[in-house]
């Protein structure tokens, strides 16, 4: 596989023919934030908090889907990506409910980690304030919309992995919403095979244990890639 | 002419009220009223949440004492799930309400009534607070503070954080505390007694020295509510409600706390946001009913440990059996301090704590659960009701500050009616009223958790009972 060099941050670097950007920097520890990217699933380029700027190129382009060219030139941590990134996160969280001191993800939650990494002390946008439902008519799960920023991990998780594709997406903009099988109750779902893979896949509290309480909801998002790793060399 | 005095903020307590004291023409004191002005909506906004979350929300209700709500929420949760918590569980729980009691009662007693107390009602305002105590005596004040730490360190070492640790859920409780850290509590034990051991023995002397005080700052009969255990020793976390007068005779006793709807009910006056409950038998007003400190210690037989009873048979001495004036709240407080500390010390040994299991695991086996614990204000419910997955349909909280509103109102107006007169209305006198209210040690962000609409009012009454003017909010 022909290697690639390339700049990243004035960094010379090398990555292989057909990785991304998002590849690229983390093999040779740059940092760039992510959110709806998970290792082991397709990227979908959703979130744009991976957004970097490419010398030449006239927009952003998402580093989890956009591949390495030979001698691009690439910045991660400009003032311009930093502020986008910024209003990001915000407007995440203005959109729907997320009550962090509350909330069963406390403490182990990427978008509340973005948030603080990112340095987002308060919201300059008007909260929406929707009504979200809770769902947790399953034995062993539970869904809140209040908490969930529509990054299709448990969408891609489920029919890549588990290859069931119980959950997809119903309704545009606003008032998108992931949902079970035909937008039945999760209890419901004669697809679902309570494998537990859209729980560890989930960057927020959205998705949860039935019965979690405040910050009990730690999972490891790593398993879904040592899976797809371990299934990949067996077959 | 009629004249209207306003006293805003209430200073000194947790959260926020005002009281307006009419005059008629000759300058008597009418009517005082206690408005709290706060509003919050837990019991609207908590609807829709899964059961298990309750615990966490609703300890954010206060900040001095989440626990109270903790526990409750925690209790109402294991109703629902119809499950017996493991006795490691129950025992741990006791030991973070009393490490609780010991924080709050500091609280109140030496940062918020001990400027009164000590310094005294007329002393300047501007040094009549913790710091001025400070100043005047450093040893005393950095003990109280020292006291309430001990108490809040108790709650940190269980609960991972001082102030709303999400520790207790329905079922038991998430973690428990290594043997190690039980001795560095249990090492403090001796210090925390020495500081409320000298706290009570120089109240005792401000009974005699404000006799005055101790018949005017609310002292009329009443009921008082609380729990007690099954001999009618003293509660503070399980038990059954108990209602006494002030005469010592037994109204009600044994009642199961989820039967509380069938003792008590709820009035709304529309000049404060809090509810006004009472004794349902006796109706509105005149089921005005007493809880908290004062309230657990007239009910009681006994307390149940050495220093703590010895000390409540001397209370009692000096009250002449029941205590009906308010003045005694601060009494009651650190005996009860004392009674926690002795508590804490049995409980840090108990076996029990090593045994590893924490929390029962169950589904909705019931669509309604009652919690009832003793807040160091008084008795607390929580009352949820369920759908089949346990998303949370319906919210009823009584909070202690509430059961104490009726009475509460009366003390204001007994206060006004000993110490303002006409145009002498001298700034100690106004701080009486407020200590009246800080007595009581109310808890207003815990108390207004209700949901709807209760308009505020401030009301101007002429000495023929006209309406003079009347401010909506």
């Amino acid at each position: 596989m022909a290697a690639r060099t390339f700049t990243i941050n004035d960094q010379l670097v090398s990555g292989r023919e057909g990785e991304t950007i998002l590849e690229a920097a983390r093999e040779n520890g740059i940092y760039i934030p992510t959110l709806c990217h998970l290792d082991g699933v397709t990227s979908v380029g959703a979130c744009r908090m991976c957004l970097v700027e490419i010398e030449g190129s006239r927009t952003l382009r998402p580093a989890c889907v956009t591949q390495v060219v030979e001698g691009m030139v690439v910045h991660t941590d400009t003032e311009r990506l930093r502020n986008y990134r910024r209003i990001i996160i915000e407007l995440l969280f203005a959109e729907r409910n997320h009550i962090c001191a509350v909330c069963v993800a406390n403490g182990h939650c990427e978008l509340q980690n973005l948030a603080i990494a990112i340095g987002m002390d308060h919201v300059r946008f008007d909260y929406a304030f929707p009504v979200c439902e809770v769902d947790i008519s399953h034995g062993r799960f539970g869904i809140d919309h209040n908490r969930c920023v529509l990054c299709t991990r448990c969408v891609r998780v489920c029919d890549e992995v588990e290859g069931v594709h119980t959950w997809d997406i119903a309704g545009r903009g606003a008032d998108a919403r992931v949902i079970t099988d035909m937008r039945q109750p999760w209890g419901e779902s004669t697809s679902c095979t309570s494998c537990g893979k859209c729980l560890l896949a989930c960057p927020t509290g959205a998705i949860f244990r039935r019965g979690a309480t405040v910050s009990e909801m730690e999972r490891d998002p790593t398993k879904i890639a040592f899976i797809v790793a371990a299934r990949d060399q067996r077959w | 002419m009629t004249r209207r005095i306003l006293i805003d903020p209430v200073t000194r307590i947790e959260g926020h009220a005002r009281i307006t004291i009419h005059l008629d023409d000759a300058g008597t004191v009418q009517e005082a009223r206690f408005h709290v002005t706060e509003f919050r909506g837990f019991e609207r906004f908590c609807e829709g949440r899964p059961l298990w979350e309750m615990p966490g929300i609703t300890a954010r209700i206060c900040g001095i004492c989440p626990v109270s709500h903790l526990l409750a929420s925690a209790k109402a949760g294991d109703a629902i799930l119809s499950v017996m918590i493991p006795p490691a569980a129950e025992k741990l729980r006791r030991l973070m309400n009393l490490g609780q009691i010991v924080q709050s009662h500091a609280l109140s007693f030496f940062h918020l009534s001990a400027p009164d107390l000590l310094l005294g009602f007329d002393s300047d305002p501007a040094t009549r607070n913790v710091f001025g105590l400070m100043a005047a005596d450093a040893h005393l004040a950095r003990a109280g503070i020292r006291l309430r730490q001990f108490g809040q360190e108790i709650i940190e070492t269980l609960g991972g954080s001082k102030i709303h640790p999400a520790w207790a859920v329905p079922g038991g409780v998430r973690a428990a505390p290594a043997a190690a850290q039980r001795a560095a509590i249990a090492a403090r034990l001796p210090e925390a007694r020495t500081t409320v051991l000298d706290a009570l023995r120089r109240f005792k002397t401000l009974l005699d020295t404000h006799a005055d005080e101790v018949a005017s700052f609310g002292d009329f009969p009443s009921l008082f509510l609380g729990l007690v255990g099954p001999n009618g020793e003293w509660e503070h976390y399980g038990g059954r409600l108990r209602l006494v007068d002030s005469g010592g005779a037994i109204i009600a006793d044994q009642v199961d706390p989820a039967h509380y709807r069938e003792m008590i009910a709820e009035a709304v006056e529309p000049w404060s946001y809090l509810k006004m409950p009472y004794y349902r038998p006796r109706g509105y007003p005149a089921g005005m009913y007493r809880v908290g400190p004062l309230a657990r210690l007239n009910i009681c037989t006994r307390i149940g440990t050495l220093l703590a009873d010895a000390e409540l048979g001397e209370m009692r001495q000096r009250a002449g059996g029941i205590a009906t004036s308010s003045f005694y709240y601060h009494y009651a407080r650190l005996v009860e301090i004392l009674a926690a500390l002795e508590r804490i010390s049995l409980l840090l040994d108990d076996p029990d704590l090593d045994s590893g299991r924490l929390r029962a695991e169950a589904g909705v086996n019931q669509l309604e659960g009652v919690g009832v614990s003793e807040a160091p204000r008084g008795t607390l419910f929580h009352d949820y009701a369920v759908d089949p997955n346990g998303l949370i349909r319906r919210v009823n909280l009584i909070i202690a500050t509430g059961h104490n509103n009726l009475a509460m109102n009366r003390t204001v107006a007994q206060i006004a009616q000993r110490y303002v007169h006409g145009d002498r209305i001298s700034e100690g006198a106004l701080n009486r009223v407020e200590a009246g209210i800080r007595a009581y040690d109310p808890c207003l962000s815990c108390s207004t958790h209700a949901a709807g609409t209760m308009p505020l009012a401030l009301i101007l009454v002429a000495a023929d009972g006209t309406v003079l003017d009347t401010v909506q909010r």
